[in-house]
């Protein structure tokens, strides 16, 4: 049951945007998203939602696919639309009590809404055409500069591609530690709130241990295979930008150099 | 004998809360590019044997030298591990990348090997064990014995001079253990590497060129698996089984039916079965 579950989802694929180094991919995302923060007008708006939709076709990600992302945040998008519908300023176009609407507040409501979806949907075509091994290795790489600063770049990264390899193993055995408790008449899908939380500990206690000893054997193998932490690693994969990396990046510094002028015009 | 890779003299070893030596007084010495098989049951001190040979453990007392390096050298140990490399129980804990290659990669990687050379190797390691085709796969969809394969790839990868194999069958079903019973004698083809195989299956033990017996955190046995094997009460003393074939060939022995004894050191099927034959061919002769 819990072997569907979907972490970090990738879709493999060999479009132009899969194969962008994963650096770029990265500065893309900041770059989206500080212009998104920008953008003021309708116009400026307008131009983002064709970017994404851009971006979209090129990796062949449908938009039903993205917008499906969403359906978590739809309770996060409702209350934001609500907060901003009556924080307006200017003559209210409907009153109750103390909360008032005004055109105002309308625009700002959608814009907020629009803002937020455009965001969360430019960082899942990040994680949807790059494999979270990449995506790890484009921010070691990215933010390796603050090695200078004494930042454990190198060890950060390998805490991280250890945790995603370790997902579906500590998945496998939840699943199989659950399968035991239920053998022995435990139940997890029935009850009170208290008693499903409670019975939780029997299924908690042994996963946790269990991992435990995971890490403290892999600790040993990983000893027994030359690994020292802030030693000069190297790389069998090394990422090289190509030509397309340098017009994605081109692209992307248009596009906030686009906004930043509409943002002047007020549009 | 030739040259020794790995010497132990003296070695004990007690676990801190612990009264009882795991190791209680061990001399070995192990020949470079010999096949070693040492065999005990759960809490003989092998698996505590493994992990001083290559500096896992530092030893209480005595000392284990690899190519006349002490493991106690701290400043050297990187050296001692790159020269005996470690294949462990559980294939899914020395699995350390999501990516097949990209483990294999791991200890090269360690070892600040230039890239171009680090994709030789490791496409040579998967090859070697027979998983190059599945240099792209992700591990935990891997069957046990595949997994076992690539970890070892990922220790070959780092071309080391030995590789002790410490129980590497033992959560295995049947193929997995045929699987990486064949990727461990491959191992031995070509460079003359030195394979030291930690078990507690006496049939694991049959390849091997010399068979070590612990018990009690002692070496109680040491000699060819023929001369070990044949000693049949001894081992049984040890709460030690016999291999199947000469289980069979002894219990034949003692009904008292067969016209002369059987030799007891027929270790695989077809010597065994050779070696009934042989009794038989041989009366009918008389």
């Amino acid at each position: 049951m819990l072997k569907n579950v979907t972490l970090g989802q990738y879709f493999p694929g060999d479009t132009i945007v899969h194969r962008l180094d994963p650096r770029t991919k990265l500065l893309w995302l900041v770059g989206y998203i500080v212009a998104l923060f920008l953008a003021g007008g309708w116009i400026s708006y307008a131009l983002m939602a064709a970017v994404l939709a851009m971006e979209s076709a090129l990796a062949h990600i449908r938009p039903r696919t993205l917008f499906s992302g969403l359906r978590p945040l739809l309770f996060i998008l409702l209350f934001t639309a609500l907060l901003n519908l009556f924080y307006g300023t200017g003559e209210p176009l409907a009153q109750l009590w103390i909360l008032k609407i005004t055109a105002d507040g309308i625009q700002r409501s959608v814009q907020m809404v629009l803002r937020i979806i455009l965001l969360v949907c430019g960082s899942f075509l990040l994680t949807y055409t790059t494999s979270p091994l990449q995506l790890t290795d484009g921010l070691e790489r990215l933010l390796s500069p603050l090695k200078r600063l004494h930042v454990p770049v190198g060890e950060l990264a390998m805490m991280m591609s250890i945790a995603l390899r370790f997902i579906p193993t500590l998945i496998e055995e939840t699943d199989r530690i659950m399968s035991a408790q239920k053998a022995r008449g435990a139940r997890f899908d029935t009850g009170s709130l208290v008693q499903r939380a409670r019975a939780l500990i029997p299924l908690l206690v042994p996963l946790f241990v269990g991992a435990f000893r995971r890490a403290d054997e892999l600790a040993t193998a990983m000893e027994c295979r030359c690994y020292s932490p802030g030693a000069g690693r190297t790389r069998m994969k090394v990422l090289s930008m190509a030509p397309r990396d340098g017009a994605a990046l081109a692209v992307c510094a248009g596009i906030l150099c686009a906004v930043c002028l509409l943002r002047h015009f007020g549009l | 004998m030739t040259e020794s890779i790995i010497q132990m003299e003296g070695l004990r070893f007690a676990y801190p809360d612990s009264e009882r030596s795991a190791v209680a007084g061990v001399d070995l010495q192990i020949a470079r590019g010999s096949f070693v098989a040492v065999l005990g049951h759960n809490g003989s001190g092998k698996s505590t044997l493994s992990k001083l040979m290559n500096g896992i453990l530092v030893p209480t007392e005595g000392r284990v030298l690899v190519n006349g390096v002490d493991t106690r050298d701290e400043s050297r140990l990187l050296e001692v591990r790159r020269t005996v490399g470690m294949v462990f129980q559980n294939p899914d804990n020395q699995i350390v990348a999501s990516v097949v290659e990209d483990d294999v990669a791991f200890a090269p990687e360690n070892l600040g090997v230039e890239p171009a050379e680090i994709r030789q190797r490791v496409d040579e390691a998967l090859q070697r064990v027979g998983m190059y085709a599945f240099r792209l796969h992700a591990p935990h969809l891997l069957s046990g014995g595949q997994k076992q394969r690539v970890a070892i790839a990922g220790v070959l990868a780092m071309r080391p001079d030995c590789i002790i194999l410490d129980e590497p069958t033992a959560m295995l079903d049947p193929i997995g253990r045929r699987e990486v019973l064949g990727a461990v004698r491959e191992l031995r083809r070509g460079r003359g590497m030195t394979v030291v195989l930690i078990t507690h299956h006496m049939e694991e033990c049959i390849y091997a060129d010399r068979l070590i017996v612990m018990s009690g955190g002692r070496v109680e046995m040491d000699g060819t698996p023929r001369q070990v094997f044949s000693q049949v009460e001894k081992l049984r003393g040890l709460g030690l089984t016999v291999p199947e074939t000469v289980s069979l060939l002894d219990g034949l022995n003692r009904s008292g039916i067969l016209p002369a004894p059987l030799p007891l050191d027929a270790l695989t099927v077809a010597e065994c079965a050779d070696a009934v034959a042989d009794v038989f061919r041989r009366r009918e002769k008389k």
